[in-house]
């Protein structure tokens, strides 16, 4: 297949969303909704300390209670052993870390881990019954910050780690789980040649996804051996490989339903009540459903990391970069696997340099333990990256835009992993962006202590592929139910469906998309690294083909004619001057007794890596710190969007939580390792009344590697935001801000030292 | 013959090189004969007659995963990265 050349019937237009109906009137069911016969509660019981040694569980008070049903430690798991396994978006992890995250054996590696579980008949009788399990705890120090946890003297937190560096490991046991390392080129006559070079070190702090929904479970762990779980997540799929892993249990008795999510952004790609709730449901035979609350929420699963970072770039006078240092170290959190690696491969990618050395560092701290975030690792690192060009920028008097258009990365240019880039669109972006009002726009005067300042920053992502599945079924009435194995977050039944509607040459709302459990369509990898419009919209075009081809078969026979005389165009099929409508060939085919149904599973390859560049215009109080946001653009290129509204809606929000994590996410933490803001009252998430309306430009560069040119665009939007505003916020008050986030406290602080 | 990008941590087995040329009809193959040529190396690549978890093949700009059995045409260009975590 080839790219397609945007004359679109379906592809680019604004139809009604499938699920639209069911979610504004409140009808569509949410993990939370999911209900059985008999069914019980289970709580958890979690560690108050941030790292300690578990001496002891003492379960009998609760076990001998007459409201509870059953009680679950770790002991009631399967011994991990010593192998790893793949963790859906987290890569390859030990299978004993996996283990430990979903239920602590031995030891404590951060406040809010899970010790023990308990059921009972209702949700309150399980959460009073927690008071009834008695654990013997050795309080340990923690090590909260990343510096201090890779310090030669640092207390080690898990004794069984020792630092990998390209498959060879340390001697001896370390808070740094693994040392990534992407060289190319000569970095020292890269700065040789340089006329400028400049190093700053830059940090931001662990932020929560924040998504609306709290995770959920429930689990039924039928006689026969089968068990059937029901949650939100960004990958039922996934889940049950995870569960299949921990339970050591065959996948082929594991069956998934897929609920409707209330956000994921990364966070739900990975197990956390399900097999609690399994493992509950075993020892008593009922179902048993789980929740979290908020704070749960926040204190139990996957933050993204916050980091260290330190650059160093050298640059001509000219304003061409001729070699660059980037060193990354990522709170992993608990257990390793932080998404460094991501940001080591991602946080040069908007710039061609030929001379470059990227270190990555996945270091454990007594936090959460971290796990994807919306471009996992990457507004992490082109922070740090595009904060210092914003000052070279600034030191050599050049257009930002200028500087990013003069070292852009296009095809062909080296990726840190050491391939190549195909056809890419980033030169394009930053014309658009030069092209905007925004950017044409004058900022307006400051006056008084409100202090008015513009920013630009790149973003870059990788975007993934991988396997989907997905069915389509012919209706006699000219219908087509289509189903597919991604869980939907961002609407992509739509964006799946309108591919479907294009190739078939019907109207979308002749499709009806469903998203089945995993026991009714093949595997289709994660809903995560912006891979669904692209792969498993592929997969739907090949099932589209594939029950093109068949109704072909079946008009043969029903025109009594060749396969090779019956031609298919735009929703018809003909042969010697006789043609059909689809709706009329659906017909004409049931008729006939044919049952057409279509299916693929694929697993396309040619992602296409998307960039944005994004403009904010802030105003700061430097008497109070606070900064509002005045105007903000995203640009980005999408590739093909399928549906534009969907793609401007990933955008403003990608914006919106980018510029949460610029001004006022983090995890606070009292000394022993507390969370002192594990609620939304005290996390501070931006609200509708603290951010403009975002102004959005799609830019479009078809991906050659699909064939209505889609590139991913659920990710990149996240990225440029963090600069964009640091940028913004220095240019405005004069001084620069190289620690987010930039809270009112460190805004005024700064003020405070420059004056 | 095919050019193989040798990961930057493991440049310490081929003095260096970042690139080196290697003669093989598939990805095994060429890390058979990488090890005969820089012993240690294929061992670092290659765990248990499979290619190490957290690596994965790129074939001419393809990610093949951890097929060892890929083919090769002998212009290819082969990279071995590190997969992604996603945190």
């Amino acid at each position: 297949m080839t790219a397609g050349n945007g004359a679109y019937r379906v592809v680019g237009t604004r139809p009604v969303r499938h699920d639209g109906v069911d979610k504004v009137t409140g009808r569509a069911r949410y993990g939370v909704d999911a209900h059985m016969p008999g069914m019980v509660w289970g709580k958890v019981l979690r560690s108050p300390h941030a790292r300690a040694r578990i001496r002891g569980i003492d379960t009998s008070r609760a076990e001998a209670s007459s409201q509870v049903l059953a009680v679950v430690t770790g002991d009631d798991f399967p011994d991990p052993g010593a192998g790893e396994a793949e963790a859906n978006e987290s890569g390859m992890q030990s299978l004993r870390y996996m283990a430990e995250r979903v239920i602590a054996r031995g030891r404590v590696t951060y406040e809010g881990q899970v010790i023990a579980a308990v059921a009972a008949a209702s949700v309150h009788e399980a959460e009073e019954a927690l008071s009834l399990i008695d654990v013997d705890y050795e309080v340990l120090p923690p090590v909260l910050d990343v510096r201090e946890a890779m310090r030669d003297d640092a207390p080690v937190i898990l004794d069984d780690l020792y630092t990998e560096t390209g498959g060879v490991f340390d001697d001896n046991p370390s808070n740094i789980a693994k040392h990534f390392i992407f060289e190319e080129g000569d970095v020292e006559a890269g700065y040789a040649a340089a006329d400028l070079v400049m190093e700053r070190s830059y940090s931001t702090a662990m932020v929560h996804q924040g998504y609306i929904e709290p995770h959920n479970a429930l689990a039924h762990w039928n006689q026969d051996g089968h068990l059937i779980v029901e949650s939100s997540s960004q990958g039922h799929f996934g889940i049950r490989d995870e569960l299949a892993t921990m339970l050591e249990h065959p996948k082929s008795k594991i069956r998934v339903l897929p609920a409707e999510i209330g956000g994921g952004f990364g966070g739900k790609t990975t197990v956390y009540l399900e097999p609690l709730a399994a493992v509950l449901s075993r020892k008593i035979g009922r179902p048993v459903k789980m929740t979290m609350n908020r704070t749960e929420v926040l204190i139990g699963t996957g933050p993204a990391p916050g980091a260290f970072m330190t650059v160093k770039m050298g640059v001509t006078n000219e304003g061409k970069i001729t070699a660059v240092n980037v060193d990354l170290a990522f709170e992993a959190g608990g257990y390793p696997g932080s998404a460094v690696s991501a940001g080591c491969l991602c946080c040069i990618g908007p710039f061609d340099i030929e001379n470059f050395r990227v270190d990555g560092y996945d270091v454990i701290v007594n936090k959460p333990k971290s796990h994807a975030y919306r471009a996992p690792g990457a507004p992490q690192a082109e922070f740090a990256v595009d904060a210092l060009i914003d000052e070279i920028c600034q030191e050599l008097d050049m257009d930002p835009l200028d500087f990013r258009r003069l070292n852009a990365s296009k095809e062909g240019d080296l990726r840190v992993d050491g391939t190549r880039f195909h056809p890419i669109g980033n030169i394009e972006t930053i014309d658009a962006a030069e092209a905007t009002d925004h950017w044409q726009s004058e900022l307006g005067e400051s006056t008084g202590t409100k202090r008015r300042g513009r920013g630009v920053a790149s973003g870059y992502w990788l975007n993934g592929g991988g396997k989907s599945s997905a069915v389509a079924r012919l209706n006699g009435d000219g219908t087509v139910t289509l189903l597919e194995g991604s869980m939907d977050i961002g609407g992509t039944r739509t964006s799946i469906a309108m591919q479907l509607a294009e190739f078939l040459g019907i109207p979308i709302e002749d499709v009806d998309p469903i998203v089945p459990d995993t026991d009714s369509i093949a595997f289709t990898g994660v809903t995560g690294g912006s891979r669904v419009t692209f792969a498993t919209g592929w997969a739907a075009i090949e099932a589209a083909e594939d029950l093109k081809d068949q109704m072909v078969e079946g008009l043969a026979d029903y025109w009594d004619v060749p396969a090779d005389s019956v031609t298919f165009e735009a929703g018809v099929f003909s042969q010697n001057g006789t043609s059909l409508s689809f709706q009329e060939a659906a017909a004409a085919l049931q008729e006939d007794g044919l049952e057409v149904v279509g299916k693929a599973t694929a697993s396309p390859d040619g992602s296409g890596n998307t960039f944005a560049i994004h403009i904010a215009d802030v105003e700061v109080d430097t008497e109070t710190g606070k900064v509002e946001v005045l105007r903000y653009t995203a640009l980005q290129d999408a590739g093909t969007a399928i549906y534009p509204p969907y793609v401007e809606g990933q955008m403003e929000g990608g914006v919106s939580q980018g510029v949460g994590w610029a001004l006022n996410e983090e995890y606070v933490y009292s000394p022993e390792g507390r969370m002192l803001n594990a609620s939304f009252l005290d996390y501070r998430m931006p609200t509708s009344l603290d951010l403009p309306m975002i102004e959005t430009v799609i830019v479009e560069v078809p991906n050659p590697g699909h064939p209505y040119g889609v590139r991913g665009v659920g990710e990149v939007p996240i990225v440029p935001p963090l600069a964009a505003m640091a940028n913004a916020i220095s240019n405005a008050i004069g001084v620069r801000i190289r620690d987010l986030p930039a809270s009112p406290r460190e805004v005024q602080a700064a003020v405070a030292a420059s004056s | 013959m095919a050019t193989v990008h040798i990961p930057t941590p493991m440049r310490e087995a081929t003095n260096g090189a970042a690139r080196v040329e290697i003669e093989g009809a598939t990805v095994r193959e060429v890390v058979e004969r990488l090890e005969a040529s820089y012993p240690g190396l294929g061992g670092r690549l290659v765990e248990d007659g499979q290619l190490r978890p957290g690596l994965s093949a790129f074939v001419d700009g393809a990610n093949v995963g951890r097929r060892l059995r890929t083919r090769l045409q002998p212009e290819s260009e082969l990279f071995f990265v590190e997969a992604l975590g996603g945190g």
